[in-house]
């Protein structure tokens, strides 16, 4: 998808991926078809936006909309926009994110509205760590917190690297799973975050953790640009497209692709 | 010129209040949050009926206008209540992005707009609101005139599909529209016909037209007044039938001209019937500490600068 538009963000979407189908294939309870209100059903939300290409790929192979509809990712009247939108109305998609720190506001107003209408399914959402950098989510992440919003399960794309570098050489966040630990959050670390198994056992253990008055976190330590050894142990690849080469040497370390269609 | 009776000195702000209680009895959607200003908007009442639908951020605006978006999925009609500097301005990108480009059904309720906030001074009297607000695709601006409008205008806006930015203010205020008027989202109000000349206003302006208009004409100046409440999607075909009549038009509003009622006219005119006007507004400033009246009268923007921009305005017709 991204070198088919030489436009895109591979880097952080690889490194998400087994998170990704771990979520929505092994995890989540979701209807059939689509709508906003998403009732009775786990709802997930992006906060780190620009790894829409993963979860464009995860929601077309699990049947919100058609597969093919990836070659339109970021052309023109596409519904596939650069960044996800509800704004074209592609099915799995309930709120628009990019612009960085706010996924996590929407998650927990997600998450209230359940407790509101007595919904027990729970909410999950993803953000980047570079993300954390914005003050929104220290704002809800008291506030999830304080207000005990226990239906909410976050994950944290722990992949230490930002657009201009390592986070800690950007801006070192310190101590990232003690600052949640501080703000009065239930804390799992998973080390593996780019092992299936380990993250479907990671995601079912948060699960046991809801509803005990604290929301949780999981610190997910990913490489980015998983599978491809190129784009691992580098920040160069977050917002960048492969050329033809190296598109073939990516596809070619990987025999089950996203791909392009 | 019709006779307009002030039934007394309220908030607009206390018509919020009113209009969330009424909503409260009536539509179990409605859930309001505040970032730590429930007695400046008026919303105890409703807290102490609904309490388990309310929701106190605290001071972090941000994060409300986020969970506001996020309360939506799930079918609840979140208000948000603040000032208007910081239900605007410090929040932009949040309103963008997770309210206005997301489509949800979010109604931005902002007290404390203009000048009118008073001894505070500038950092918190926003005089952009309406500029910022009106140009997110999507958005509906509304800025009542009195207690009354603001009550109806915060029950319509419970029924209205989409974003909405509802802005009141803080002083009391002559409360003179009445049941007669009924409340319509984008549809403006004829409170006096006349044939030399338009007056718009809107919020605490439409009062100071009325007065201008009396006093135009004692000088035997028959004035139109038009409360545009709406100010998106503007009510255009009202005023075109107005200026195709009186030729040339004033504006008048508590905010900067540029960003405001009076530029949203001039570029419906334009495009379609080019007319003289005169914009009351502040000048591009920001404001300053003092009474309300003060501030009024200093930034011109209460009867007398009404009536000055109307003799000016008819003189280039």
């Amino acid at each position: 998808m991204v070198h088919k538009v030489n436009s895109g963000h591979p880097g952080g979407s690889l490194g998400c991926t087994e998170f990704f189908v771990a979520l929505y294939y092994e995890i989540m309870e979701l209807k059939d078809g689509f709508d906003m209100n998403g009732s009775d059903e786990n709802l997930f939300f992006l906060s780190n936006g620009h790894i829409s290409p993963v979860f464009y790929s995860v929601l077309a192979h699990k049947g919100y909309f058609p597969v093919e509809e990836l070659n339109t990712f970021r052309l023109i009247d596409s519904r596939l926009q650069g960044h996800p939108t509800t704004h074209e109305g592609l099915p799995g998609v309930r709120i628009a994110s990019g612009s960085l720190g706010q996924g996590l506001s929407v998650a927990i107003g997600a998450a209230l509205s359940k407790k509101m209408n007595n919904d027990r399914k729970t909410v999950f959402a993803l953000m980047g760590d570079g993300e954390l950098q914005e003050g929104q989510n220290w704002e809800a992440i008291m506030f999830a917190a304080g207000k005990k919003v226990d239906n909410l399960i976050a994950t944290v794309d722990l992949n230490g690297k930002q657009i201009d570098g390592a986070t800690d050489d950007v801006l070192p966040m310190g101590d990232i799973p003690a600052k949640f630990s501080a703000f009065g959050w239930e804390v799992i670390k998973l080390e593996k975050g780019n092992d299936l198994k380990a993250i479907v056992e990671t995601l079912k253990l948060a699960q046991t953790k809801t509803g005990k008055g604290k929301p949780i976190v999981i610190i997910m330590h990913t490489e980015m640009g998983n599978g491809v050894d190129y784009m691992m142990h580098t920040h160069a690849w977050h917002g960048k497209a492969p050329n033809d080469e190296q598109l073939e040497i990516a596809l070619s370390q990987n025999p089950e692709t996203l791909g392009d269609y | 010129m019709e006779k307009y009776t002030d039934q007394g000195k309220v908030d607009t702000r206390s018509g919020f209040g009113a209009g969330l209680t009424e909503l409260g009895r009536t539509n179990p959607n409605v859930i309001a949050l505040c970032a730590d200003l429930v007695g400046s908007l008026k919303m105890q009442d409703f807290i102490d009926e609904n309490p388990d639908r309310f929701i106190q951020v605290g001071i972090a605006e941000a994060n409300m206008m986020g969970i506001a978006a996020g309360l939506t999925i799930g079918g609840k009609i979140p208000f948000t209540g603040t000032f208007a500097n910081f239900s605007t301005g410090r929040v932009y990108d949040q309103i963008r992005q997770s309210i206005a480009y997301s489509g949800k059904n979010v109604k931005i309720c902002a007290s404390h707009a203009g000048v009118t906030l008073g001894e505070d001074g500038a950092t918190h009297q926003i005089l952009e609101d309406i500029g910022l607000m009106k140009m997110l695709p999507g958005m509906t601006v509304i800025n009542p005139c009195d207690f009354n409008q603001t009550k109806a205008a915060t029950l319509a806006i419970a029924n209205h599909q989409g974003p909405v930015y509802l802005r009141f203010g803080r002083p009391k205020v002559a409360n003179f529209t009445t049941d007669e008027m009924p409340f319509e989202i984008g549809k403006g109000i004829v409170l006096n016909t006349g044939n030399d000349v338009t007056l718009v206003a809107t919020g605490h302006l439409v009062w100071e037209a009325l007065l201008a208009a009396e006093a135009l004409e004692a000088e035997g100046v028959s004035a139109e007044v038009i409360n545009i409440h709406t100010i998106k999607p503007l009510d255009t075909e009202l005023l075109l039938t107005s200026v195709r009549k009186t030729g040339c038009i004033v504006s008048a509003e508590e905010h900067n001209y540029l960003g405001g009622l009076g530029e949203s006219i001039a570029g419906a005119l334009a495009s379609s019937h080019p007319t003289p006007q005169e914009f009351v507004a502040t000048n591009d400033t920001f404001g300053e500490s003092g009474t309300p009246a003060q501030l009024m009268e200093k930034y011109g923007l209460n009867k007398n600068a009404i009536i000055a921009a109307a003799k000016k305005v008819m003189a280039r017709k």
